[in-house]
């Protein structure tokens, strides 16, 4: 505590805080640069890009008005990736909550016959690489006869997603009280009513995690869309990114303009869930 | 806690064995959905994935190519070293980020950053800024010395020891995070009397630290080493495998061996991964299944 008034200056705290300095500073310019130099891009006319400036000399939005304007060849389907995007990013979120919440339920509070066995399966499939599985499910979505179609894109990444969401969800509801259910059967609910009436409202904050991670992973992803969907008017937005890189002269200025759009919707909703999203995923990813 | 609804109120007359309660029912409509999904896209797959790769002569096919053996070693030296110095890293932040100051705070807000943010952006990102000509970190250079800098994705040991770097880049603040928890579950009164005892910051972090870290650290690090098996990004979109597909790693090796229409080569080659693998899934399982 420092009065005023009274000096506490010491060559000690000096010292800590000029090494917690010598920590601080090179953590924030590792974390910022590769972020800093693609808002650079963003605001540069092409020249300024190029010449390597830290900041341009005539900096401008005209980036993001080309981006919006659709009026480059690489981004003439702009609107039509994001929503993609948006499409099945949202429909990750809500299958894999359906999927996941109706197992973890079926799970943890009906107890049904091998449910632990499924758990089992569950967790090694979330602990074996997505990488991997992407060759043999690529095959799999061919022999479905789904290439190309946004549904094989949807139920790839639910396949990825439940197997943590059910686990997530089942290690939370494990933590109700038993007495809720048995006060419920007591006055007559059925067990959708205890599903719908109890189960859920009490499981919400798990909920809106599992729903934030299963939204977040299907618009991050990149492998799975680039095998899947091929058709530019079918393609998500991070694989619209990568493709700018098949020219020799890539319009890198825009390819950064439009990876600055397409990295802020994630980043508001994880700064925005933060609070349910440390809580609810690190303690759920490694439990020591 | 064993819950069931399966009251006995819930049957008239006595329970028979061989019939379902009405929860029990409800409990298999509930996970048949997954199980669906489980069968159709998980199931089927490996077994048509492993039938794929069923043939001798894919192996020796894989064993023949220095493609393979390259990339092999490269997702050694990726693991082995970039897990260590990574997670390393992040046990020294957890205790940077434990400090309490308020720009701290404000710090471990900004650093979470490369996690939020998707990796496609931020590794193309990366890429231009290593570009010899008009990149950044070679401008950098040239103001500083004068002369050129290195052609920094064209070697292939700079190239790999690159893709780690963004790597460490875009998952330390997720471990960091991690071990923070860890770290701050620990009793403050340990730390209080060995401050009294009068011990140094390496006696305190070897005495106390350490023992209630070590297996969390341990089970983050494995884990950690499973799923960057599975990093296709940092290699791919930094890289692309390249120079001379001399910087693959397995997960990447088996996409290049699909764009080639090799597919029972790039089925064999994950098949060639799994000895390393299962153990370590094996593992985590049995830590996380409690």
């Amino acid at each position: 505590m420092k009065l005023p008034g009274v000096s506490e200056f010491s060559w000690r705290d000096v010292a800590t805080e000029a090494r917690l300095l010598l920590i601080g500073i090179p953590v924030f310019l590792w974390t910022m640069i590769p972020i800093y130099h693609m808002f650079l891009f963003a605001i540069s006319p092409k020249e300024d890009a190029f010449s390597g400036k830290l900041w341009p000399d005539h900096p401008t939005l005209h980036n993001f008005e080309i981006v919006f304007k659709q009026q480059h060849y690489f981004l003439r389907d702009f609107y039509v990736q994001f929503w993609n995007s948006v499409v099945i990013a949202a429909s990750v979120g809500a299958l894999t909550l359906f999927i996941a919440t109706a197992a973890a339920f079926s799970i943890s509070r009906l107890k049904v016959p091998g449910g632990r066995m499924v758990l089992n399966l569950a967790l090694f499939t979330y602990f074996i690489p997505a990488a991997f599985l992407a060759v043999p499910m690529y095959r799999t979505m061919g022999n479905y006869g789904l290439l190309n179609n946004h549904w094989s894109l949807i139920l790839a990444m639910v396949t990825i997603a439940s197997p943590y969401a059910i686990w997530v969800l089942k290690q939370a509801s494990d933590k109700l009280p038993v007495e809720l259910d048995e006060a419920a059967v007591m006055d007559g609910a059925t067990t959708l009513q205890i599903f719908r009436l109890v189960y859920l409202p009490l499981m919400m904050p798990s909920l809106v995690a599992i729903g934030t991670y299963a939204v977040l992973l299907a618009w991050n992803e990149y492998l799975y869309a680039f095998l899947l969907l091929s058709n530019d008017r079918e393609l998500t937005l991070p694989v619209a990114l990568g493709n700018f890189l098949a020219a020799d002269d890539s319009p890198w200025e825009l390819l950064m303009t439009t990876g600055f759009i397409y990295a802020l919707p994630p980043a508001a909703v994880y700064y925005a869930f933060r609070r349910y999203m440390v809580g609810g995923l690190t303690a759920g990813a490694v439990k020591s | 806690m064993a819950i069931t609804l399966s009251g006995d109120q819930a049957l008239p007359g006595p329970p028979l064995s061989s019939r379902l309660t009405p929860a029990q029912v409800w409990g298999i409509v509930l996970l048949a959905p997954y199980l669906l999904v489980f069968l159709a896209f998980v199931v089927y797959p490996v077994c048509y994935g492993l039938w794929l790769a069923r043939a001798p002569s894919n192996y020796v096919a894989l064993y023949n190519d220095p493609i393979f053996a390259r990339a092999a070693v490269n997702t050694l030296i990726f693991l082995v070293i970039g897990i260590n110095i990574k997670m390393l890293i992040a046990l020294f932040l957890s205790g940077f980020f434990a400090v309490q100051r308020t720009w701290i705070k404000w710090l471990s807000v900004i650093f979470i950053l490369p996690w939020a943010v998707p990796s496609i952006p931020t590794i193309l990102s990366v890429r231009f800024m290593l570009n010899p000509e008009w990149g950044m970190v070679n401008h950098f250079i040239f103001s500083l010395t004068g002369d050129d800098g290195p052609n920094w994705l064209n070697d292939p040991t700079v190239a790999l020891s690159m893709a780690i770097a963004v790597h460490i880049w875009k998952s330390l603040p997720f471990w960091t995070l991690i071990l923070i928890t860890g770290r701050l579950a620990i009793s403050h009164d340990l730390f209080e009397a060995a401050e009294v005892d009068g011990a140094s910051w390496w006696q305190k972090f070897r005495f106390i630290t350490w023992p209630s870290m070590q297996t969390l650290y341990i089970t983050c690090t494995l884990l950690s080493m499973i799923w960057t098996l599975g990093d296709f990004n940092s290699v791919y979109l930094l890289t692309g495998g390249g120079p001379a597909d001399l910087t693959h790693v397995l997960s990447t090796l088996g996409i290049r061996y699909l764009r080639l229409d090799q597919l029972s080569l790039a089925m064999a080659s994950i098949v060639c991964a799994m000895p390393f693998v299962l153990p370590l899934v094996y593992f985590m399982m049995k830590r996380l299944s409690r």
